[in-house]
């Protein structure tokens, strides 16, 4: 469980989130949408310990993730960054291994390897698992980002744009896969997305944010309509119903 | 298939190739510590193994020191340019000194119980750069060139102020002063080699226990909380831990911690391994084949001993700029 009371972050005075208080529906998978800057990976980072809030508080599973220790955690949540850089000169399987750390400790058990092979199956990145990170593509690179934050095994996964770089195929196939984590395995995902139809087609919850707030949320019928969509992002919207899901018009 | 089956045999052998160097370079290191020992050894062996033996020791200590604490440094820098050296580490322990004569006199140093005399020096070094150096890199978004600056700029005050003080010092003491500060193999302080390797022994058990960990500080700071490092606490012992290993280095022979530069950069091209269980030994067996090997053929072949810490910026120097270049060029 995701919650969070009056979860604010501020930069001198101004507010980038503003007293956000929400409860992430379990087991389900939220988007989180709005436009540049609205602070989605604000509250993302405060949610998941990565920034500290200026007030407000934030839980995950009931344990308050300011006072809660970091390895305790690590196991309960995993986190994709925006921008994940590594300098390190590490492999596409070391990366993913370090998902386990919260687990082993960097002593790789057989159960272990056997999660980092899947997640790089999952990913199809198994012909790419020896190759340097800085020797692949950006759209690999984010693919194996999100194999390590899968190796973590994590009931809550927040990612920031998983689909940064990623090309359509990669990108249909990314939301089956978190699909799948929330059907099938009883994960809770919640991803920011720049791409409202696939908000629309996969996620069960849409929150909506605008300059630091949550102006809307709701399941996608209630979100993905042209009266809400402007509301989020100032510019016109059509939407449009194709095989039961709605779709959204937005390109000239 | 086939590439299935090559990616086993990687595995396979990856790890014995690991074991392998490193192993090498143990020999290579024993090897060269012998014939340190023994060779052109005239009169009375006990009288030249003790005296051949303290200078050795003192120069295994120093290569361990100084290779260990440039990976650690880079590792919470994340970047393999800087070093504690680069950052001033020396220049403030050499401030320190300086700092201690200016204030107490020759006797400061000299006076009482040379080793507690090291744990003060130490434990204020330990002090001074966790306030100067903590906030810096316990952030883990600071640019290269902020951190490039803050070392090159806090390096120069700490070496204007120790000149400065130097120049108010009694020239007497300044001369006792001098021999501290300056990276001499003959002039070992045999009084200091217990305390300083009990020093760097107890750094290196805290180390083999962080080993795993040291590994996610590479990831950067976010991605360390992430997988449940505290990265703050770390990054603070990582340095504290530094500033042992740069005040054992100093005190025992003066500032060479140019050389952790040089034997790091070396480990990592070595290696195709970025954990630091390979990294860090073979990090400080290269700094004792340097050390030793150094003194050895100029003491041996030049028959020059007074020299080795400009031989070794010198010909350190030259090897690490092809290094760069040729990594630069792949
Ligand atoms: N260090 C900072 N100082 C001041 N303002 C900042 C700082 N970091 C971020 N901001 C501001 O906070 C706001 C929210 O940023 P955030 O990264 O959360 O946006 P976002 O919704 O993730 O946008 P995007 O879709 O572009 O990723 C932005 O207006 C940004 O300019
Ligand atoms: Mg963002």
């Amino acid at each position: 469980m995701i919650e969070t009371q009056e979860l604010t972050r501020r930069y001198d005075k101004a507010a980038v989130v503003d007293a956000v208080s929400l409860q992430l529906p379990e087991q389900a998978f939220t988007a989180i949408i709005g436009a540049n800057g609205a602070g989605k990976s604000t509250f993302l980072a405060m949610v998941s310990r990565l920034m500290p809030a200026s007030a407000g508080r934030a839980f995950v599973d009931g344990l308050d993730v300011a006072t809660t220790s970091g390895d305790v955690l690590a196991r309960r949540l995993a986190i994709l960054r925006q921008d994940s850089a590594v300098t390190a000169r590490v492999t596409v399987r070391d990366l993913v291994a370090f998902g386990r750390y919260p687990h082993s400790r960097g002593r790789l058990t057989a159960e272990d390897r056997a999660q980092i092979e899947d997640a790089l199956d999952f990913l199809e990145l198994a012909p790419l698992a020896d190759r340097f990170l800085d020797e692949i593509s950006g759209g690999q690179r984010q693919r194996a980002f999100v194999a390590m934050v899968l190796a973590q095994d994590t009931d809550h996964l927040l990612l920031d744009e998983p689909l940064n770089n990623l090309d359509m195929r990669h990108a249909a196939g990314m939301m089956k896969l978190l699909r799948r984590a929330v059907d099938e395995r009883g994960r809770t995902v919640v991803a920011v997305l720049h791409d409202i139809n696939f908000a629309s087609c996969y996620a069960d919850h849409i929150v909506a944010m605008r300059d630091g707030r949550v102006i809307a949320e709701g399941p996608p019928e209630v979100i993905v309509t042209p009266s809400v969509l402007e509301a989020v992002y100032g510019i016109a919207m059509e939407v449009v119903s194709v095989r039961g899901y709605r779709s959204v018009h937005y390109y000239r | 298939m086939p590439a299935l089956a090559n990616v086993a045999l990687m595995r396979l052998t990856a790890r014995p190739g690991l074991a392998l160097i490193v192993g090498l370079l143990a020999l290579l290191a024993a090897a060269i510590a012998t014939a340190f020992l023994t060779i052109g050894a005239r009169g009375r062996w006990d009288f030249v193994l003790a005296f051949r033996g303290t200078k050795l020791a003192a120069m295994v200590l120093v290569g361990v020191a100084v290779a260990t604490a440039a990976v650690l440094f880079q590792t919470i820098a994340r970047n393999r340019i800087l070093t504690p050296s680069i950052m001033g580490f020396d220049a403030l322990y050499g401030l320190i000194q300086t700092g201690t004569v200016f204030l107490l006199g020759a006797r400061g140093l000299g006076f009482g119980d040379p080793r507690l005399a090291f744990a003060v020096e130490a434990g204020t070094m330990i002090v001074f750069a966790l306030l100067l150096y903590g906030w810096l890199l316990a952030d883990g978004r600071r640019s290269l060139h902020l951190m490039l600056l803050v070392g090159v700029v806090l390096g120069a005050i700490f070496r204007s102020l120790a000149s400065f003080m130097g120049r108010m010092i009694d020239p007497a003491e300044f001369v006792v002063l001098q021999q501290r500060l300056f990276a001499n193999f003959n002039a070992v302080r045999s009084d200091l080699l217990l305390p300083t390797c009990l020093a760097v022994g107890a750094v290196l058990l805290v180390v083999a226990r962080l080993l795993p960990r040291l590994d996610v500080l590479l990831l950067g700071r976010e991605a360390a909380i992430g997988l449940g490092v505290d990265h703050r606490r770390n990054v603070f012992l990582v340095i504290v831990l530094v500033s042992i290993l740069v005040s054992v280095s100093t005190a025992l022979v003066g500032p060479v911690t140019f050389l952790g530069l040089l034997v790091a950069n070396l480990a990592y091209m070595l290696l195709p391994s970025y954990r630091h269980v390979h990294v860090l030994p073979a990090a400080a067996l290269l700094a004792v084949v340097a050390l030793v090997g150094g003194q050895l053929a100029l003491e041996r072949l030049f028959a020059l001993d007074a020299v080795l810490p400009v031989v070794i910026e010198f010909v350190g120097g030259i090897v690490l700029i092809a290094l760069l270049v040729r990594t630069g060029r792949r």
